[in-house]
């Protein structure tokens, strides 16, 4: 049962595409100093010093992969990898149709060639990690990387072995000939290399994959992960290198009058004290030494600009504004008034969604070292590579070419890394601009840095209303979103359209059931905090509004919330088949055990689409506890099944820490949390047992990274009420809880 | 100067006593294994073994440590250990695998002094190491399934 080919155009954050495109473009064409296709120092050493490879390599095959002597094989990745698998997808693409050995395979993240690496999701002009696109970019290209570097490592051994190439066969690394003769890659791969790759290639067949789909591939990664050697941005150690701490204003939007360093220059391993247009850098000797000088300097701040307003009164605007008509449109099916009126019965609810920060494990940072030639060497999180090193080149006063991305893997990111201005990337080079580039420097911004220096997932209220006739069938639905738009103001600006920033109603405007009048508004706020997409960005908080208020609308008509779902979906949709693979996965209509409780949801977002059923179980005294998640995913077909489940099984974690007891507030402008002690992600012993059912597909790969977090939340809350008889429509749930 | 033992080997470093063991390992000692995460003793992703116990290295002073001697990620040894890291590949525990350092030294402490321990001890065992990936499920996994091959 495989539904309709799915159609990435019908994706909100892909349907302004060619708007994007079109936007970039122009940008490029005023010549801001980003030029489309200008390839920088090429990826390899090998290359980059523009002498031939020796045997030993890395012999480069296409902008893609390489091929050492002993037969590595390094895939060049333009996806960054921040712990997604993305690595390990393209890895796999290019194995299977290289017929590689998967044992003697290594990714390397790069940048610097946008016409090789630019994202396909984004319209190809640039190179970028998010929206869950990696597959999507690379299904085709990668596969392709493989195949061609395949067809000339043959036509190298036909050569050597004066054979007809038909008569090779390569299997795990090896390539044959019925007379005997055999070779690893790195027995070819020197000539193979300098053989131009074929323009067009032929690939595998799906049976004839032996990695892509194969549900007992292992992560290329995960030994080096388990003991300790897996380099991170942290990791970096360069000959002389100071390490820089960051003073950021305590407000956003708070300007420095002035500072006084004196003691902190006199404290032990501290180097300089700098000034940055991002703040104040200390610079020691090693970290240590940067954060005690930290701590001895004393600054003056001008704070009349600032932001400084706290979230209590930001939230209070918000629901008075939700009260009120939109600003723009986003969506208007048939007519909504006249649906309300002829309703047997109206009901609404609003919600509120509190700052969310990302928090990643490895808190950001980042290298800059400025060589005696000219050229920049940044090393870092590099999700938005051109840009940054666009913005690098500004600071330094270099074109971008001489500047080159060291891609790090870092521990995390969830969107925190695709930042517009660089951030801790052009701190790191400014810091080494203000030193007069006399070491390498790496900045590092410790947890409370991190949570206190901004970009955080909005906060928004959602105000919705629904009309059900007296058979029970919805027949008029409106919401209103009102929060801060991501994209406006920002090199994204153009994919902001009539007002409507896409990322604040994905989710919202794209409901999957059948309404015949229905209108989706948006009130975009004006406020200074620096916000950015977080893990699923609009569906975060437009699954949760949408899926619990269609679970109050079933009760409302007194159906079954599944089966409701159900009547308003095409029997044959995505939608419809993994509600009915959750439900049966998760014995929707089978009895609980006493004292638990089911709340199912289905959400899509970035071409993929989620069914979850939560189980809860209540203590007796208010408090209740996730047992279990069946969730059911259809993300078309799957390169790495097992990397699927692990996706789905973190998102899972990821947003239900985020629904049960994260927050950022503001107290008159500044953040109250500063660690993890204040700001709470999920632990071990709030982990649900989960379980992750794969829909079986042949269409093409869609995203995987974030589509598990957006239904945990509702479903969640959906159970919750069933347990209490409390709707939550305030985040995070301890509000609710705990009142 | 202080003197540890780090790994079994004996390190001069030039450490104030207020310096935390973190970032002599990391900075002085040269060993990346052990991470920084929150400096507060809230995420386990710098936890090491102290005499074989673990300690959150980011709150453990250089000054206290006296002959205690030091072993982090790159020194782990020992059956418990090997299988607990063997296991976390077979089961491709990590993602980002930032965190996974520090959840592997708890792991090993659990398993050391509870070879059977119950999705109950673990999570009370491995409670104070964050992983914003939310690996937790296969942490779980990962710890049942060393303990069976343990016993074994």
């Amino acid at each position: 049962m495989i539904p309709k080919l799915m159609q990435y155009v019908v994706l909100p954050t892909v349907q302004a595409q060619a708007s994007r495109r079109q936007f970039l473009l122009g940008v490029f064409a005023a010549g801001t100093g980003i030029a489309v296709g200008y390839r920088i120092l090429a990826a390899s050493p090998a290359v980059a010093s523009g002498t031939p490879a020796d045997e030993a390599g890395p012999h480069t095959f296409s902008p893609y992969l390489t091929i050492d002597g002993d037969g590595k094989v390094t895939v060049l990745s333009s996806q960054f990898e921040m712990g997604q698998g993305s690595y390990n997808g393209l890895a796999t693409l290019v194995a299977d149709e290289l017929d590689a050995d998967w044992s003697a395979i290594d990714v390397r993240g790069v940048a610097g060639n946008v016409k090789a690496y630019g994202n396909v999701a984004f319209g190809g002009a640039i190179q970028g990690t998010g929206g869950s696109t990696s597959m999507v970019t690379s299904w085709e290209r990668y596969r392709k990387a493989g195949a061609a570097a395949r067809a000339v490592l043959v036509a190298a051994a036909a050569s050597e072995w004066g054979v007809p190439p038909a008569e090779i066969t390569i299997e795990n690394g090896v390539l044959a000939h019925p007379s005997g003769k055999t070779g690893g890659f790195g027995a070819f791969a020197a000539k193979a290399a300098a053989i131009p790759t074929p323009a067009d290639v032929k690939l595998k067949q799906p049976g004839d994959w032996k990695l892509i789909g194969n549900a007992k591939l292992k992560r290329f990664d995960s030994a080096r992960k388990a003991n300790g050697t897996e380099q991170y941005t942290i990791d970096i150690k360069l000959p002389g290198m100071l390490t820089a701490v960051m003073i950021h204003p305590p407000l956003f939007g708070a300007k420095l009058k002035s500072f006084d360093a004196a003691a902190a220059r006199a404290v032990k391993g501290v180097v300089d004290v700098v000034e940055t247009p991002r703040g104040i850098a200390v610079v020691g000797e090693h970290m240590w030494a940067a954060m005690k000088g930290r701590d001895a300097v004393t600054v003056v701040w001008d704070e009349t600009a600032a932001e400084k307003r706290s979230s209590q009164e930001l939230m209070s605007m918000y629901k008075d504004l939700a009260g009120k008509a939109p600003t723009a449109v986003a969506r208007k099916d048939g007519d909504v008034e006249a649906g309300f009126a002829a309703a047997a019965k109206v009901i609404e609810a609003s919600y509120e969604f509190p700052y969310l920060a990302h928090a990643a494990m490895e808190p950001l940072n980042a290298v800059a070292r400025r060589n005696e030639d000219g050229t920049l060497e940044i090393w870092g999180g590099h999700q938005f590579p051109d840009v940054y090193q666009t913005l690098a080149s500004q600071i330094v006063g270099i074109t971008p070419d001489k500047v080159q991305l060291h891609v790090m893997k870092t521990g995390g990111s969830f969107g925190r890394r695709a930042v517009f201005d660089g951030d801790v990337v052009v701190e790191a080079v400014y810091i080494a601009k203000a030193i007069g580039y006399r070491a390498p420097v790496k900045v590092q911004w410790t947890r409370e840095d991190d949570m206190r220096a901004g970009r955080y997932r909005p906060a928004y209220v959602h105000q919705l209303k629904a009309g059900i006739d007296s058979s029970g069938k919805l027949v008029a639905w409106s919401a209103h979103v009102v929060g801060q738009s991501i994209m406006a103001k920002t090199m994204f600006d153009g994919m902001v359209q009539n007002g409507v920033d896409p990322t604040s109603v994905e989710g919202a405007n794209n409901l999957p059931y059948v309404i015949p009048n229905q209108i989706v508004g948006l009130t975009t706020t004006d406020v200074g905090v620096p916000v950015l997409w977080w893990r699923s960005v609009g569906s975060t908080h437009t699954a949760f509004a949408a899926e619990t208020f269609i679970d109050e609308v079933a009760e409302a008509a007194g159906r079954d919330p599944i089966e409701y779902r159900l009547s308003m979906l095409e029997p044959q949709s995505r939608h419809a088949t993994v509600l009915k693979l959750a439900a049966e996965k998760a014995g929707w209509t089978k009895p609980l055990p006493k004292g638990r409780f089911r709340g199912v949801s289905v959400a899509e977002s970035f071409g993929s689409v989620v069914a979850q059923i939560a189980e809860v179980s209540t203590d007796g005294k208010g408090g209740v506890k996730v047992e279990r998640v069946v969730a059911a995913v259809d993300c078309g077909l799957t390169v790495n099944p097992d990397q699927v489940r692990a996706q789905v099984e973190g998102g899972i974690g990821f947003g239900l820490g985020a629904i049960l007891g994260e927050e950022i507030t503001l107290t008159a402008g500044k953040v109250d949390q500063s660690n993890f002690d204040a700001y709470t992600p999920l632990r071990i012993d709030a982990m649900p047992v989960v379980e992750v059912h794969i829909l079986a597909s042949a269409n093409p790969p869609t995203g995987i990274g974030e589509p598990g977090v957006p239904p945990v939340g509702p479903a969640v809350a959906n159970a919750v009420y069933k347990a209490l008889g409390k709707r939550i429509r305030v985040m995070p749930f301890t509000k609710t809880l705990n009142a | 100067m202080v003197t540890l033992t780090i790994n079994g080997n004996e390190h001069q470093v030039d450490a104030e006593a207020d310096m935390p063991l973190l970032w002599v390992i990391r900075d002085l000692v040269g060993l990346t294994g052990t991470k920084f995460g929150c400096g507060m003793a809230q995420c386990g992703a710098c936890t090491v073994l102290l005499d074989g116990a673990p300690v959150r290295s980011c709150q453990t002073f250089v000054g206290d440590i006296g002959v205690a001697k030091v072993t982090t990620i790159e020194g782990l040894a020992g059956k418990v250990a090997k299988t607990v890291q063997t296991v976390w590949a077979d089961l491709d525990v990590p993602q980002c695998g930032y965190c996974q350092s520090g959840q592997i030294m708890s792991a090993t402490d659990l398993l050391t002094n509870n070879p059977k321990p119950t999705d109950d001890d673990i999570d009370a065992a491995m409670t104070g190491n964050l992983c914003r990936c939310a690996t937790y499920h296969r942490i779980r996994a990962g710890i049942h399934e060393a303990a069976k091959r343990l016993e074994a």
